[in-house]
């Protein structure tokens, strides 16, 4: 059973004269951990539509766990999925318990299974209260505990973090992380990078329906040339000889009278940091490399570019690369 | 089939804690128990049986009554969890969209034959065993409390039909009402005034019990008031000449067709929409 969980070759979906998705290759290996990022309306979603059978896409082939996902066959083969969608609004008289037993007779799973979830996510007391009464934050609990429901081999979570307080956020990346040490295969898609930026094995950005980069966070970084970041803290009069030290390695911008950044190539950073750190008057020095929300400003474009973070917008001209 | 019992069965248990079997059941017995006290009083001058009085007025209110109980139930079936984003989550689980639609009919469907079988049951009992009445008259009551459950079974297709197609649960809901409207009060009316401007010109009248077949709840009061003497008598329907008669058991089969056939086509739309 070698088989990549999900495979995508050549993935289009065009809605009318409006294309969601164009040219998408993509295949997730067994017990990977895939991110996706991309801005509102870049195709996440639609991707995920298409994985789960629920939209067929207009060319290309899907295949997940060996079989297309809108064939029969996969009917039997979702028990082994387990997903999330964006912003599900659990309503109704049911109470939670109630509710996530009506999904464990749908998935044929142990119904004992539920008290024991609805505990892990943080919902044990409340499980028998009315899931209409529940919170936001209730509610994408109820919605993590469906998904974990006889431990799938395959999770699909779409932004399962947003609305979600910082305490509720660690304990979803904890379970994710539980699920993914017992080998399952997790496809996410998320706003908040920061969540998951050391978690995922793999990063894909989505842009206007096309996959504009792929690969480890390092890869990521190489391939979109964004500068490392050195914070250097020195009194005023050490500017120039700073300046000097790091020559045309770096560019150098004053922050306040106490610091100075440099900018600087990923690979000159190992040098600049020798010839700084030989200068007297250096008190500290930082080192920043750029991070996922930089490179994923980088990659959604200047026209997107009013989240960017200070260190990636100047840098925009560089040029979209793909590893 | 597993999936379809676990949903219906979530249906039932949503419908009997919204207090939604509970409501009703009480609004269909105190309506009927009302009518059919009511009206057991001219019982005695026409020699009709009080349960065959019963009959007539109770299926003239089950056609407004069932029909729109059942279309309210079911129209938000499908497209408020379409609304509220769980549709996605169910269809992502081992459940093919046939079992949905299925799933989602049965439940309510046994919402309404519950409430209809006790609260009629409950009127038929008391009128049957306090007034004067003679056996003969329990075939039609019994004819009628199951037809009225196959009545609000064709609905509960209709409003499925209704749920599957809609993209938003307002529209669902708009469409149900206009359903009901044309069925219950529209197609009468146009088929009178059609009727009456042909003077027997081109429709004969043995088309007309066919033409009434169109429309489930036509079917409904055809088979109530036409099928049994006693009834028809009272209803005012027994000069209706043999040759429009259409056989009691054929305009069932048209109420089954009224069930089958939107569901059928609930279930082909709602596979082929997509999300």
């Amino acid at each position: 059973m070698t088989e990549a969980p999900v495979r995508l070759e050549k993935i289009a979906k065009r809605y009318g004269a409006v294309t969601a998705l164009e040219d998408v290759d993509l295949t997730i290996e067994p017990g990977e951990f895939m991110a996706l990022a991309g801005h509102n309306g870049a195709g996440k979603t639609t991707l995920f539509k298409i994985i789960l059978g629920l939209v067929r896409p207009s060319s290309g082939t899907v295949s997940v766990f060996g079989a297309p996902p809108h064939s029969k066959r996969a009917v039997g083969l979702r028990s082994a999925i387990g997903f999330l969608p964006e912003n599900v609004t659990f309503a109704g008289n049911l109470t939670g318990i109630e509710l996530l037993r009506y999904y464990a007779r749908l998935k044929r799973v142990p119904l004992g299974q539920c008290t024991d979830l609805l505990e892990q996510v943080g919902l044990g007391d409340a499980g028998r209260r009315r899931v209409k009464t529940y919170s936001k934050g209730m509610r994408q609990r109820l919605g993590l505990a469906q998904m974990l429901l006889g431990e799938p081999k395959l999770l699909v979570l779409d932004e399962p973090t947003s609305g979600l307080d910082p305490d509720a956020r660690r304990q979803f990346r904890s379970l994710i992380e539980e699920r993914r040490q017992a080998g399952a295969t997790i496809l996410l898609s998320s706003h908040a990078l920061v969540d998951f930026e050391e978690a995922a094995d793999r990063i894909t950005f989505l842009r206007e329906g096309r996959m504009v980069a792929c690969g480890t966070i390092d890869e990521l970084r190489r391939a979109s040339a964004l500068p490392v970041r050195i914070r250097v803290k020195a009194g005023p009069d050490a500017h120039a000889a700073l300046a000097k030290a790091v020559g045309d390695m770096a560019e150098v911008r004053p922050v306040n009278g106490q610091s100075v950044e440099l900018f600087c190539a990923p690979d000159k950073h190992v040098a600049i940091l020798r010839r700084v750190g030989a200068l007297e008057a250096v008190d500290t020095v930082e080192v920043r490399p750029p991070h996922l929300e930089d490179i994923y400003a980088h990659y959604r474009g200047p026209d997107h570019g009013d989240g960017a973070r200070d260190g990636a917008g100047d840098i925009e001209s560089d040029g979209r690369t793909r590893p | 089939m597993n999936a379809v019992v676990t949903i219906a069965g979530r249906e039932i248990r949503e419908g009997v804690r919204n207090r939604w079997v509970l409501a009703t059941t009480l609004v269909l017995a105190a309506l009927a128990l009302t009518l059919a006290f009511l009206g057991s009083t001219p019982a005695g001058t026409v020699k009709a049986s009080a349960l065959a009085v019963t009959v007539v007025s109770l299926s003239s209110l089950s056609i407004f009554l069932l029909p729109l109980i059942a279309l309210i139930l079911t129209f938000d079936g499908i497209a408020g969890e379409a609304e509220r984003g769980t549709l996605l989550l169910l269809l992502s689980y081992p459940v093919a969209r046939w079992q949905i639609v299925l799933g989602k009919f049965l439940g309510h469907t046994a919402i309404l034959a519950f409430a209809t079988l006790v609260g009629y049951g409950a009127t038929g009992l008391v009128v049957g065993l306090t007034q004067e009445s003679g056996a003969g008259g329990w075939a039609p009551y019994l004819a009628m409390v199951g037809s009225s459950i196959l009545l609000g079974a064709a609905f509960a297709a209709v409003g499925t039909l209704v749920s599957a197609v809609a993209r938003e649960r307002a529209v669902a809901g708009g469409l149900g009402i206009g359903l009901w409207l044309f069925f219950v009060i529209v197609f009468d009316m146009a088929l009178l005034g059609i009727l009456a401007a042909d003077t027997n010109q081109t429709i004969g009248s043995a088309t007309v019990p066919w033409l009434l077949m169109l429309n489930p709840a036509d079917i409904y009061r055809f088979f109530n008031l036409a099928s049994f003497g006693d009834v028809s008598t009272f209803a005012g329907l027994a000069g209706l000449s043999e040759s429009v008669r259409i056989a009691p058991p054929a305009m069932l089969g048209a109420l089954v067709v009224w069930i089958v056939a939107p569901l059928g086509l609930a279930a082909l739309a709602f596979q082929r929409r997509s999300l």
